[in-house]
């Protein structure tokens, strides 16, 4: 049935999608130019001429003390995060969560909900014991050091949990007449069918490991782990004499910090949706 | 193929401060299908799965061929089974639901291909294999899990309630087709409904289940003529059997006052038992106020009351029935049973002449 279009609704909805679009297309404007115009004349919605100059510079001029880092090695690193954590969450929440749903031990119970509590303590709360125990153990400035200790996702292991006991038990019954073991039952039955769980937890495991600041700030010295996001915060941290930050840089990195996290968006929301209308009984 | 042999089979759960099951002795024959059907909660899923392996069995003896299998998995089994909710892997398609049991037992890619296209020629999926189960109707999912089952080659079939989630018309049509394909494949098959239609069309054997114990085992109907009990009369047949308070005194059997048949038993209270297509409206007989009329096109059952007790009368005839009528009643086809224990009394019986009062 067609709906007849109201304008005023529609009016509604382009407002609140300039609103929204406005502060991503000034970014990127404003990288199109060159500092000192954006310093003198504030920012710009027009188009400017450095575009090709400044990100080209910003991905590939070799900067920090050291004189190493690019911006490619900081797409890299931050890439590294989020995937790191999207994967490794996923992978791990899932086995526990498995764990918690098919197996009967003792204190199961008791241990989902001590999983569960660890929702009520974010990182902030426990990132000295955090890098007490990573600087012990000798990983700082390792990509292991950067990713592992924060794998373990109580959020991850809730919705596997959740999603997990919705299956109905004939399922897990009519594998195990078919012979089928834990194992098989577990990739040949329970991660197809969690392809839409994945989906969705993928996406906010990816922008949550992408956006990390303080954890990698402080378990890495070393400048070839920076991210992006310290990349940023870096350039406009110059701010000494006279000189003026690179504010077209900081805008630049950050368009380019954008991109991935959309990405991601974009093609694992289109295989959420096609899980959701598919997955049926 | 094998016989199956249950033994003082019992089960308590976890828990439980009452078996759920107990005392089972069934022992089947190679290719018997067997169905177990009783009211809700009397345990007969509980007994399935003990053979299925699903559930443990806390005591007794399951055999399977001439193996105990008390302590074996599922999967060593070797039996298939067809849930109610047809259970089917919904991310495979049809062929790959029905050969992923055989995959995982080794079979050689020939073997599945050949075991899957038979099972499908057998059951006419042949136009879905490649689809998944969403895009199947009802019936269909119910035939593939059939192939799920029938592509093993299992010793036995366990079925638990695999018709309930379908029409009335298509459970009539997918009945048939269940019982011509275990004819065809001889599988000893076990068959759980609490439907008693479904039951009665289906079994070789019956067996009764109430509360968790074995009523009665029989073919259906040597379960239909002599019920062994109450409860298996009330259970099988319908309408239900009438069950009324009767006495025998002076060696005749008497409903409120009125002389049924001359009869040999005990004196004393006795339950009678009177199947509504036993008896028929005529123009002499028991006086009975009828009640309500149910309308079934062939025939109708008659309610109505005599005395203080109820009835139900299958009346064939054209004329419209109300009021104050007659029933007349087969004195062969009284069926007694202690007022106690329920249990079924043998008549003995003197005349066999039917009796006008
Ligand atoms: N997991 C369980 N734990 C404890 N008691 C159970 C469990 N499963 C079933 N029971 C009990 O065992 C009895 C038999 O249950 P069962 O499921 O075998 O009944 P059923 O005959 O299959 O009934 P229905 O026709 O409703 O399926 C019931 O009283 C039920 O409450
Ligand atoms: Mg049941």
């Amino acid at each position: 049935m067609m709906q007849r279009i109201k304008p005023f609704d529609h009016l509604i909805l382009i407002i609140g999608a300039l609103f929204l679009i406005a502060p991503v297309v000034m970014a990127f404007m404003s990288s199109t130019h060159s500092a000192i115009d954006i310093h003198s004349n504030g920012l710009y919605f027009t188009p400017g001429s450095d575009a090709v100059g400044t990100y080209g510079k910003v991905l590939t001029h070799r900067g920090g003390f050291t004189g190493d880092v690019t911006g490619m090695r900081m797409l890299m690193n931050s890439m590294i995060m989020g995937l790191g954590f999207a994967v490794g969450k996923i992978v791990l929440s899932m086995m526990a969560a498995y764990a918690l749903v098919y197996f009967r031990f003792r204190f199961a119970t008791l241990l989902f909900w001590m999983i569960f509590t660890t929702l009520l303590l974010p990182l902030e709360v426990r990132i000295m014991p955090s890098y007490q125990v990573m600087s012990t153990l000798g990983l700082l400035n390792s990509y292991t050091g950067l990713i592992v200790p924060l794998l373990a996702s109580a959020t991850g292991t809730f919705f596997f949990r959740q999603f997990f006991r919705s299956i109905p038990d004939e399922m897990l019954e009519a594998a195990r007449i078919d012979g089928a073991g834990p194992y098989k039952f577990f990739i040949d039955i329970l991660v197809p069918l969690s392809r839409t769980m994945m989906a969705a937890i993928f996406i906010i495991m990816f922008i949550y490991g992408w956006n990390q600041y303080l954890w990698p700030l402080l378990m890495t010295t070393d400048e070839s782990f920076y991210t992006l996001m310290r990349g940023i915060k870096s350039i406009l941290q110059v701010w000494i004499g006279s000189q003026i930050p690179d504010y077209n840089e900081a805008f630049a990195l950050a368009v380019l910090a954008m991109i991935p996290p959309v990405a991601v968006v974009v093609i694992f929301q289109r295989m959420f949706i096609k899980g959701l209308t598919e997955s049926d009984k | 193929m094998a016989h199956l042999s249950l033994r003082n089979v019992g089960k308590t759960y976890a828990g439980g401060n009452q078996p759920a099951v107990c005392g089972i002795n069934i022992e089947i024959a190679d290719g018997e299908f067997i169905v177990l059907v009783g009211p809700s909660g009397c345990g007969k899923s509980t007994l399935l799965r003990m053979v299925a392996g699903l559930e443990t069995t806390t005591d007794g003896e399951i055999r399977i061929g001439e193996r105990v299998v008390n302590t074996l998995d599922p999967a060593e089994r070797d039996i298939a089974m067809v849930f109610q909710n047809y259970a089917l892997y919904p991310h495979m398609t049809v062929r790959d639901n029905m050969a992923y049991g055989l995959k995982n037992r080794g079979a050689s890619k020939a073997t599945i291909t050949e075991r899957v296209n038979e099972a499908s020629r057998m059951l006419e999926l042949g136009p879905y294999l490649d689809r998944k189960p969403r895009a199947l109707s009802g019936g269909q999912r119910q035939r593939v899990a059939m192939g799920r089952a029938i592509v093993r080659q299992p010793a036995a079939f366990l079925f638990d309630e695999p018709l309930s989630n379908l029409d009335a018309k298509l459970r009539v049509s997918m009945r048939m087709e269940i019982r011509k394909l275990q004819k065809r494949l001889g599988t000893t098959s076990l068959y759980v409904t609490h439907d008693q239609l479904e039951a009665m069309t289906l079994a070789d054997r019956l067996v009764v289940l109430n509360q968790g114990k074995i009523e009665q085992i029989g073919a259906p109907l040597e379960i239909y003529r002599k019920p062994a009990s109450t409860f298996v009369a009330s259970f099988i047949g319908a309408p239900a059997m009438s069950l009324l308070d009767a006495f025998i005194e002076n060696g005749a059997i008497t409903l409120e006052g009125h002389v049924l048949a001359q009869i040999g038993n005990m004196a004393g209270p006795v339950t009678l038992g009177l199947r509504a297509e036993d008896l028929r409206i005529a123009k002499e007989g028991l006086p009975m106020m009828v009640e309500h009329v149910e309308e079934l096109g062939a025939q109708r059952i008659v309610h109505g009351t005599i005395g203080a007790q109820t009835l139900a009368v299958i009346d064939t005839g054209e004329a419209a029935v109300q009021g104050a009528v007659r029933v007349a009643i087969d004195p062969d086809r009284l069926h007694l049973f202690d007022t106690t224990t329920g249990q079924r009394i043998e008549s003995k019986r003197q005349t066999a002449r039917e009796l006008a009062l």
